[in-house]
């Protein structure tokens, strides 16, 4: 009878734990309900539309004739000839794809050497003076990315105040041709995502226990030492995160070289909004698209699950 | 109480042993202006081959800045730093063969155990093979060699200070520097650990600098005892000159429980000074500081050198009334007041009725003119 009712009891406590469990689970997914929606709408619903139309012909004055092709991703990697329709292998658009790769890539890593310093500058300062270096690192946001970067371009122009200076001082007798160049596209980069890049590796480096730098030379390591073995692999969160967020805006950059690059060599963002304007072929342009996202998800598939590895074993 | 050990009574260091760290005459300052604080004002101390020297005083004294002047984290303003003979004042912390145990362990969380223990080895250039060894060798000192993989999050308190002491350890310093290792540990924990300790100094045969600001871990565990406040370094000495012979009265009022009164000095002479106790009564107190002159002075003695008489026995130096009665485990201090209102502290196994009237005897050679 003891016997019995005990093992009632528990049950019922069993059951109860399992309603709580299930009920909390159900909360969490509340909380989780309205990005998930917000993705839905916005997320999901253009890209299926995305997919559907790189699968479709081309219209003739932009839009497309519901009519299934692959043309699209063909296009991509051959060229057809217009007189006899044959297919040839073009790496014209590899190119591109291999240029944004490139430019995003060296934009990261400079933006890493650059955004490093000043994410430690800023982590070793007192606590209340903090806030104020950090206003200032976002101070670029309040002003729109279009408007920032025509200044560069004022800024670094023929006539512009660097080669004002340049040429005013005597230093070069012709102006320092860097607008419309891949350096232009460079330094506009960094400048727009240098913060994207600070703030994440100030958020790690803030947690840092200055303590164990301190303890790193205690025990006979020198300051290089010190960054390498204690400071980099306990900013790791930071730097993968930081790099994240530098890397694939980049990669899909659209006004930056556009108006510093001058547009005269394409970067990806630059060649899918020409499909869908002056080229007129949407298939071929939500195909690029499309193949920009799976690069960027490749690359940040393998990004993460080594820099994860790395992040278990420090711990 | 301090236990009764074997060793020499003198504060001065340097009998056949050679220094091993000298500070001479070290100012440190922070900030600037108004706001700015003296965290050393001249501080010069020895400190011998292997001994174990602590540094006690409040909060605030300038123990934690004395230790990193020493490691090298900060440089001092004035003054020289000298280790083993060679001026060590203006090199960085990588280049001193000094290293420190942290208070909050300071353990790389992104490292096993083991390799915490061998970063400094690591650093210096050692032979892998020789890392492993003595990484090996330092696991067995402290007894975590079970644990040499683990990662330091998944120790208790005790043990991540265990590692952070191998960790210290293992580049075999000339000198160990430990701020306050064991406060954040339990009562027990940090008994072990204070045993632990004192053993591990006498097997490596280190100089230990330990800073605490529990007298009684001071007490237990020195060879000496540098007793400081705001700045400054008050008294040197083993543990029985300090709680037996402060030389003043910040010294005596800080280790222990004590009893501080005024009195009037009549003459010193070769067995001590007399002088006159309120009441009246008259006595013979030990005089070590150097220039007392007659007149008004400060004596004082510990609650366990005195015991309670009749009012009215001769033995008795002092008479007052009893007051409170504080039981403690091994006997009871008993509050006595004096006529004019002075409160003394007597250790007694007896106590009398709430009160009643009692003498008070002082046992001989324990009272103490105090420096002011
Ligand atoms: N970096 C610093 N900047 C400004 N003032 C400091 C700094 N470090 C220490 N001080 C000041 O110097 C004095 C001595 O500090 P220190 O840390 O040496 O004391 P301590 O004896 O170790 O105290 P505690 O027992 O609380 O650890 C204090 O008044 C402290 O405020
Ligand atoms: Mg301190």
């Amino acid at each position: 009878m003891t016997d019995l009712s005990a093992s009632t009891v528990a049950d019922n406590l069993a059951r109860a734990r399992r309603i709580s469990e299930s009920t909390a689970r159900r909360r969490r997914l509340q909380l989780l309900m309205p990005a998930l929606i917000v993705i839905g709408i916005f997320g999901l619903f253009p890209l299926t539309i995305t997919a559907t139309y790189s699968f479709l012909s081309p219209g003739t004055y932009g839009g497309v004739r519901w009519e299934f092709s692959t043309d699209a991703y063909v296009q991509f990697l051959f060229q057809r000839d217009i007189f006899d329709d044959t297919l040839s292998f073009s790496d014209s658009y590899l190119r591109i794809i291999g240029r944004s790769v490139g430019l995003a890539f060296v934009t990261t890593i400079g933006a890493l050497i650059l955004g490093f310093p000043t994410a430690y500058f800023i982590a070793s300062k007192p606590p209340n003076q903090r806030n104020l270096w950090l206003f200032l690192i976002t101070l670029p946001f309040w002003t729109n990315l279009l408007i920032r970067t025509y200044a560069i371009l004022l800024i670094i122009r023929d006539e512009g105040l660097i080669n004002f200076a340049l040429v005013g001082s005597g230093l070069r007798s012709t102006p320092l041709n860097i607008l419309y160049t891949d350096p232009a596209v460079f330094i506009g980069l960094i400048y727009s995502y240098l913060p994207f890049m600070v703030l994440p590796l100030y958020a790690s480096l803030e947690k840092l226990d200055f303590k164990l730098v301190e303890a790193a030379y205690d025990l006979y390591a020198t300051r290089l030492q010190v960054l390498r073995r204690v400071i980099i692999p306990l900013a790791r969160p930071g730097i993968v995160a930081g790099c994240i967020l530098v890397f694939i805006p980049g990669l899909g950059a659209y006004i930056t070289p556009t108006l510093l690059g001058g547009g005269k060599k394409l970067m990806m963002g630059n060649m899918i909004a020409e499909q869908f304007g002056a080229s007129r072929n949407w298939p071929f342009g939500s195909a690029a698209a499309l193949i920009l996202m799976t690069v960027v998800m490749l690359a940040l598939v393998v990004y993460v699950r080594n820099s994860g590895q790395g992040g278990r074993r420090h711990g | 109480m301090p236990p009764e050990r074997n060793r020499t009574e003198t504060g001065q260091p340097g009998q056949g042993k050679a220094v091993m760290v000298r500070a001479d005459g070290v100012t440190k300052t922070f900030g600037r202006g108004a706001s700015m604080v003296t965290a050393l004002d001249r501080v010069s101390l020895s400190i011998n081959e292997n001994e174990f020297l602590t540094l006690l005083g409040p909060s605030g004294c300038g123990k934690t800045t004395l230790l990193r002047l020493i490691a090298g984290f900060e440089l001092p303003d004035a003054g020289q730093i000298l280790l083993d003979g060679q001026e060590i004042g203006h090199l960085p912390p990588y280049q001193r063969p000094v290293n420190t145990v942290f208070q909050s362990y300071a353990l790389f969380p992104h490292m096993s155990v083991a390799r915490n223990i061998g970063f400094g080895l690591e650093m210096q250039g050692r032979p892998a093979s020789e890392v492993a060894q003595t990484t090996a060798r330092m696991l067995a000192l402290v007894r975590m060699e079970d644990m040499a993989d683990r990662r330091t999050d998944q120790l208790s308190g005790g043990q991540q200070q265990r590692v952070a002491l191998a960790r210290a350890l293992a580049p075999h310093p000339k000198v160990l520097l430990l701020d306050e290792p064991l406060s954040a540990l339990d009562l027990k924990l940090r008994k072990n650990m204070q045993i632990e300790l004192k053993r591990l100094q006498n097997e490596t045969g280190i100089t230990f600098i330990f800073v605490t600001h529990d007298q009684e871990e001071a007490l237990t565990m020195s060879d000496r005892i540098a007793v400081m406040s705001a700045g400054r370094i008050l008294q040197v000495g083993t543990p029985k000159e300090i709680y037996h012979r402060p030389s003043s009265r910040f010294v005596a009022d800080f280790i222990g429980d004590i009893n501080i009164f005024a009195a009037t000095l009549e003459k010193t002479g070769p067995d001590g000074a007399t002088v006159t106790l309120p009441g009246g009564g008259k006595a013979v107190a030990q005089v070590h500081a150097a220039g007392v002159v007659p007149g008004p002075v400060s004596v004082a003695i510990r609650p366990e050198d005195m015991h309670l008489t009749a009012a009215e026995d001769k033995s008795a130096a002092i008479r007052g009334r009893i007051g409170n009665v504080v039981y403690f485990g091994s006997g009871n201090n008993v509050h006595v007041t004096l006529a004019d209102g002075t409160e003394v502290i007597v250790r007694s196994n007896e106590a009398g009725a709430v009160d009643s009237p009692v003498g008070i005897a002082f046992s001989p050679g324990k009272l103490q003119v105090l420096e002011d």
